[in-house]
């Protein structure tokens, strides 16, 4: 089976005639537990996410922050294993036909899940795009070939640290869009300086037509409106993260404004977006 | 064990531009380190062609580190066993007590000539991290050690001595808080400081360069061994042991050596409570390939692909992976790997200190654990060189109470 549905274009293509930025939302799969995610996924679009970004949980997340880090753990101490996270993306595509999703982790759980097989089930699940860490152009034949063949986007993180000379490399096998990390550290760790990010943006525009989403420190509403003055998509994981986990009661287990939490923090992120070209 | 794949012309070329041992190795990080890798992977190969850079650890070889270490006959451990003669490469008399030392000083002669004067490091036992502050001490650099929560608090000693030396010791309490946690934290952070800082990889694993580089550091064991070798008994050892964690001590005594077809060489991984009880850190007798810290290996997980912990009474064999070019030779054949467990290698640590006055690490009591159950099946005119790669005063406080339990002191 291969990827058809094209929500990624057609969700950059919306947000380009609206002339607004998207809004990208993080959230682990399976954390706190699998119903309440489910919940989380399905809450998300009515609070304002134009697109998810669903992480695959995994043991060593090795780019990721603290909070990132006890996301997975708690998912995965829940129970979470990457079919059920496919599960989970299966259940949300019932409902809904435009949202879309693209699964972000690491790429062990996959490899021992098997690459078509893997392919396969989140393309029938419905998933719209991958997001794979760990895996550089250098190791482009484990994945994303196969990804690209089957049709499935393959979007790639633009670092700070990727001069002109490499971005090519970066952008051959891309698509979807362009995931700018806009510090160079973890997620979750700084503030963004916006004059830096509008000039790395600019330069990415020089080698590639794909929409730009950038990610790693956005946090709040002002952040996201100012970061969406040069992104074509704002991403936030870690502030959403923590919200869910300030729910949390003391055994990390779901309290009863635990949707909520998230998507209250999701409604002022899109109204951020939303004022960024105002 | 050994694949339908037929034997290569050498074993000693890998790895491929690419950083590939067959399937095994690669460059599986984050777009973010990846100039750093690249930049380190330029200056290695500079630094590998200049006969100055190799001077230059030469000199620190000899002076400072005390090589060549010796190699030495063990007699009454022969005797004791009754088979082939056994000897010891000593690598526990290196300056540090372990070969940890042989690839610091090329990694941080490797930072200076970057122009980096910011050293971070990893450390479970906390001998690699001894290893990278001492190392800094010598060449002024600022030293920041990644170790996890519960190491620290198990291996005080090495703590005191890093502090000592100058270093930051950095208590990492994520995931397990242990060796592969502390590995994770200082990619992290590495990540964050790329433009000053080097980050010293203790062991043949982790993303190319690395597992090349760190091999090529530790190879000077093996070298050694063959010209001490040839002139105590004017011939090559009929097998070498050697035990394995992330598998440097190892590499580095089997390279020289892969391409002599008589040369049987025995990998001793750590079975802890014994490979069925599933608490053990034999990656190759145990686990699968996986990819994990930047590159493809054999790896304990679980069916899902999340990494499991290790368990090892030996805090150095205590890590879930293993250098992708060992896994790559366990595929090939060319090299056997076999397994100790806590119970043996407490043993083996108890009978080399009575019969030859050497109090060895926890970690090369593994190999002589194995050593002891096919050294007297062997001709008296054969001879096993075993790399007794570290000493034990680090694991006194570990083994005593146990000694005492099993009758042994």
């Amino acid at each position: 089976m291969d990827y058809t549905a094209s929500r990624l274009d057609k969700c950059f293509a919306a947000l380009k005639a609206e002339n607004r930025p998207g809004l990208g939302i993080f959230v682990t799969a399976g954390d706190p537990d699998q119903e309440t995610s489910l919940a989380i996924l399905k809450a998300l679009p009515g609070a304002g996410a134009d697109m998810i970004e669903f992480g695959m949980p995994f043991s060593d997340p090795m780019a990721d922050g603290p909070s990132i880090q006890a996301s997975s753990l708690r998912a995965l101490k829940a129970g979470a294993s990457l079919a059920k996270t496919i599960d989970l993306v299966r259940k949300f595509r019932e409902e809904d036909q435009t949202t879309p999703v693209v699964l972000m982790g690491y790429y062990n759980p996959i490899y021992i899940y098997g690459v078509e097989r893997f392919l396969t089930d989140a393309i029938s699940a419905g998933a719209d795009g991958l997001i794979v860490v760990d895996l550089p152009p250098e190791e482009d034949d484990e994945l994303c070939v196969p990804a690209v063949k089957r049709g499935l986007p393959f979007v790639r993180l633009a670092t700070p640290t990727t001069d002109d000379a490499r971005l090519p490399k970066v952008l051959t096998n891309t698509s979807g869009f362009i995931y700018y990390v806009s510090i160079t550290g973890i997620t979750g760790t700084a503030e963004v300086p916006i004059d830096m990010v509008r000039a790395a943006v600019g330069r990415l525009r020089t080698h590639t037509d794909l929409p730009i989403g950038v990610g790693f420190g956005i946090k709040t509403r002002e952040h996201a409106a100012a970061i969406g003055s040069v992104a074509d998509a704002c991403i936030v994981g870690t502030a959403v993260v923590n919200a869910l986990a300030g729910s949390l009661d003391s055994n990390d287990k779901a309290g009863p404004d635990t949707v909520k939490a998230v998507t209250d923090l999701v409604s002022e992120l899109a109204k951020g977006v939303r004022e960024a070209r105002g | 064990m050994a694949s339908a794949t037929p034997a290569p012309n050498s074993f000693r070329t890998g790895p491929d531009e690419n950083g590939h041992f067959g399937i095994f190795g690669g460059r599986y990080v984050a777009e973010t380190l990846m100039p750093l890798i690249l930049e380190v992977e330029k200056a290695y190969l500079t630094a590998k062609g200049d006969p100055d850079f190799w001077a230059e650890m030469e000199y620190y070889r000899k002076h400072y580190i005390g090589r060549p270490s010796a190699l030495y006959f063990a007699p009454r451990l022969t005797e004791h066993f009754g088979g082939a003669k056994l000897y010891f490469k000593r690598d526990e008399l290196n300056h540090t007590g372990a070969h940890k030392i042989n690839n610091v000083m090329g990694q941080a002669l490797l930072a200076k000539r970057m122009g980096k004067t910011k050293i971070i490091a990893e450390t479970g036992a906390g001998q690699h991290g001894v290893a990278t502050a001492t190392a800094c001490a010598l060449f002024g650099m600022e030293c920041e050690v990644f170790m996890g929560a519960e190491d620290v608090k198990r291996q005080k000693p090495n703590v005191d001595r890093m502090r000592l030396l100058g270093a930051k010791v950095v208590p990492v309490t994520s995931g397990s808080s242990t060796l592969k946690d502390a590995m994770n934290e200082a990619l992290r952070y590495w990540v964050s400081k790329a433009d000053t800082h080097f980050y010293i990889i203790g062991t043949a694993a982790g993303p190319h360069p690395y597992p090349a580089m760190v091999r090529d550091f530790q190879c000077i064991i093996g070298e050694e061994t063959r010209w001490q070798l040839e002139e105590a008994e004017g011939k090559l050892p009929d097998a070498l042991v050697a035990c394995i964690g992330g598998g440097s001590n190892a590499i580095g005594l089997f390279h020289p050596f892969l391409d002599d077809p008589s040369v049987e060489i025995f990998g001793v991984e750590a079975a802890g409570h014994g490979i069925p009880s599933g608490e053990h850190a034999a990656s190759l007798t145990g686990g699968n390939p996986g990819v994990l810290h930047g590159n493809r290996t054999y790896l304990l997980q679980d069916d899902d692909g999340q990494i499991t912990e290790a368990h090892s009474i030996s805090a150095g064999l205590d890590y879930p992976g293993i250098g992708p070019e060992h896994s790559w030779l366990h595929e090939s054949g060319r090299v056997k790997y076999v397994s100790a467990t806590d119970t043996e290698a407490l043993e083996a640590f108890a009978l080399c200190a009575k019969l030859e006055g050497i109090i060895p690490a926890l970690e090369p009591s593994h190999a002589l654990a194995y050593v002891s159950t096919m050294i007297g099946d062997m001709d008296k005119d054969k001879i096993v060189v075993m790399n007794l790669c570290g000493r034990g005063d680090k694991d006194l406080d570990a083994v005593i109470p146990r000694l005492e339990k099993m009758g042994k002191l």
